[in-house]
């Protein structure tokens, strides 16, 4: 058994919020530059040099690279020999939070009721929270930085297994459609298969941890997800909806095991400014 | 290949004739931040017959909640944020006014049809881009609703802000125009 102060984890929650806001992950880059290579359309290929431009002087200048900071999302594998001591956990990580969004200055994005009120709460609290128990004596966190104008465009449906695989591409591929310019083309597509209504979109939510650069390690899936980025990107939507060839630089799935009535899939669509970072205590 | 024209605000109706949909722009002047829920106020302030907190005439809104600026900075990142939000609400702006809109993503057909009576337009800037975008901005205060935080409207001073025409004077859309001709 390890004993960890919880007052540890503030500052790494800290640091976390600052850098992903701030540096954005090679594997974008590399695929961005990847796809402005093959662009046709001139205004396409000008808006990458732009989003380039930008990541550069977001590092010079120490500002997020873009002005909605997300909502704080945190995907954490506890080690079951952990022995967290010292006070409340996930008040540990709201804390951290606090100060990454004060002293980074990060915007605040959360309202406190999502319909009536709708007040904002000045400190980007509460984060949200999805907790794994793992094999192991150490914490890994990693925050998924999430903006709302892509998170609008995600969507649930409970397909039935007759709609087969043809039916989940025409899904996706269709929300991404509907989606238009409204997420900030070029996105990365996120999607969840199998589990539960409520699993699915976990799945879709955490299969955009997956670098960019690593293919779906099983093969069967990796076709799938190439077929959809083909799809996606013959739609012509093009970066910020005007028109062009790269409209996604991925699709990343995630898929478990479901009900015999059940198909449900999921689709989180991220933007071009794909905010994750972890850390190891 | 498109142009690239100057913008100064407020904006006339002889500055938006020339304006085709694909044109880059780069505004200078004074312009006004409002998100959604600002837009909701000035829109219940209309509705009610009384005054906004700036004269909207010929103006233009920028769709954006900024960052906090850094100490010694005006302002922080302040890109575009999604535009159909704001659709319910713009086409009551367009009849008191309002000249402009900068966001980002398509437009409903009410408010392209409101943009065609009022001679108004829409111009895109790039989401995410909201470094570049601040580079432009040289100075900001909020003038009302404070209390919205990061929603509150500010009044934007800016030099050179770069935006592309997104829906000119005469209905044309570049959304609608740019996917048609890259659709395989």
């Amino acid at each position: 058994m390890r004993e960890i102060d919880v007052k540890e984890i503030i500052p790494i929650v800290k640091k976390l919020c600052i850098d992903a806001s701030i540096y954005i992950g090679d594997d974008v880059v590399e695929k961005l530059k990847e796809f402005q290579e093959k662009e046709e359309s001139p205004i396409a290929k000008e808006i990458i040099s732009i989003i380039f431009e930008n990541q550069r002087l977001s590092v010079e200048k120490q500002m997020p690279l873009c002005q909605d900071t997300g909502v704080a999302v945190f995907f954490i594998e506890l080690g079951q020999d952990v022995h967290l001591v010292e006070g409340d956990f996930y008040e540990a990580i709201n804390e951290g939070v606090r100060q990454g969004y004060k002293d980074g200055y990060l915007r605040k994005s959360m309202v406190d009721d999502p319909i009536i009120d709708r007040k904002n709460t000045k400190d980007n609290t509460p984060a949200l929270i999805y907790l794994d128990i793992v094999p192991g004596d150490k914490i890994k966190i990693t925050l998924a930085a999430k903006g709302g104008g892509s998170e609008n465009m995600s969507e649930v449906k409970m397909m039935k297994a007759a709609d087969g695989i043809e039916g989940v591409i025409d899904f996706v591929v269709d929300r991404v459609k509907r989606s238009g310019g409204n997420p900030c083309p070029p996105i990365i597509v996120g999607v969840g298969l199998g589990g539960n209504f409520e699993q699915s979109a976990l799945l879709a939510k955490k299969s955009l941890l997956r670098s960019l650069n690593e293919k779906n390690p099983d093969p069967k899936w990796a076709k799938v997800e190439d077929e959809i980025l083909e799809k996606v990107n013959n739609l012509g939507i093009g970066p910020q909806g005007l028109g062009g060839r790269t409209t996604a630089i991925a699709v990343n799935i995630l898929h478990k095991a479901c009900h015999i009535a059940c198909m449900p899939v999921a689709v989180n669509i991220q933007c071009h400014v794909h905010r994750h970072k972890s850390a190891v205590i | 290949m498109a142009k690239e024209l100057h913008l100064q605000t407020p904006l006339k109706d002889d500055d938006l004739k020339e304006l085709k949909i694909g044109d880059k722009v780069l505004i200078t002047g004074i312009i006004y931040t409002a998100r959604d829920a600002a837009h909701k106020r000035l829109v219940d302030l209309i509705e009610a017959g009384k005054e906004l907190p700036f004269d909207i005439k010929g103006q233009i809104i920028y769709f954006v909640g900024p960052a906090p600026a850094r100490p010694g900075m005006p302002i922080g990142s302040a890109g575009p944020t999604t535009s159909y939000r704001m659709d319910p609400y713009s086409p009551i702006l367009l009849d008191a006014g309002l000249k402009g809109m900068i966001g980002k993503g398509p437009r409903s057909k009410e408010v392209i049809d409101s943009m065609i009576k009022s001679k108004a337009i829409y111009l895109a800037a790039i989401g995410g881009a909201a470094v570049v975008m601040a580079q432009s901005i040289k100075a900001a205060k909020v003038i009302a609703y404070e209390d919205l935080g990061t929603e509150a409207i500010r009044e934007l001073k800016v030099e050179n802000l770069p935006c592309i025409v997104a829906n000119d004077i005469f209905g044309n859309d570049l959304y609608d125009e740019g996917i048609k001709k890259y659709k395989k």
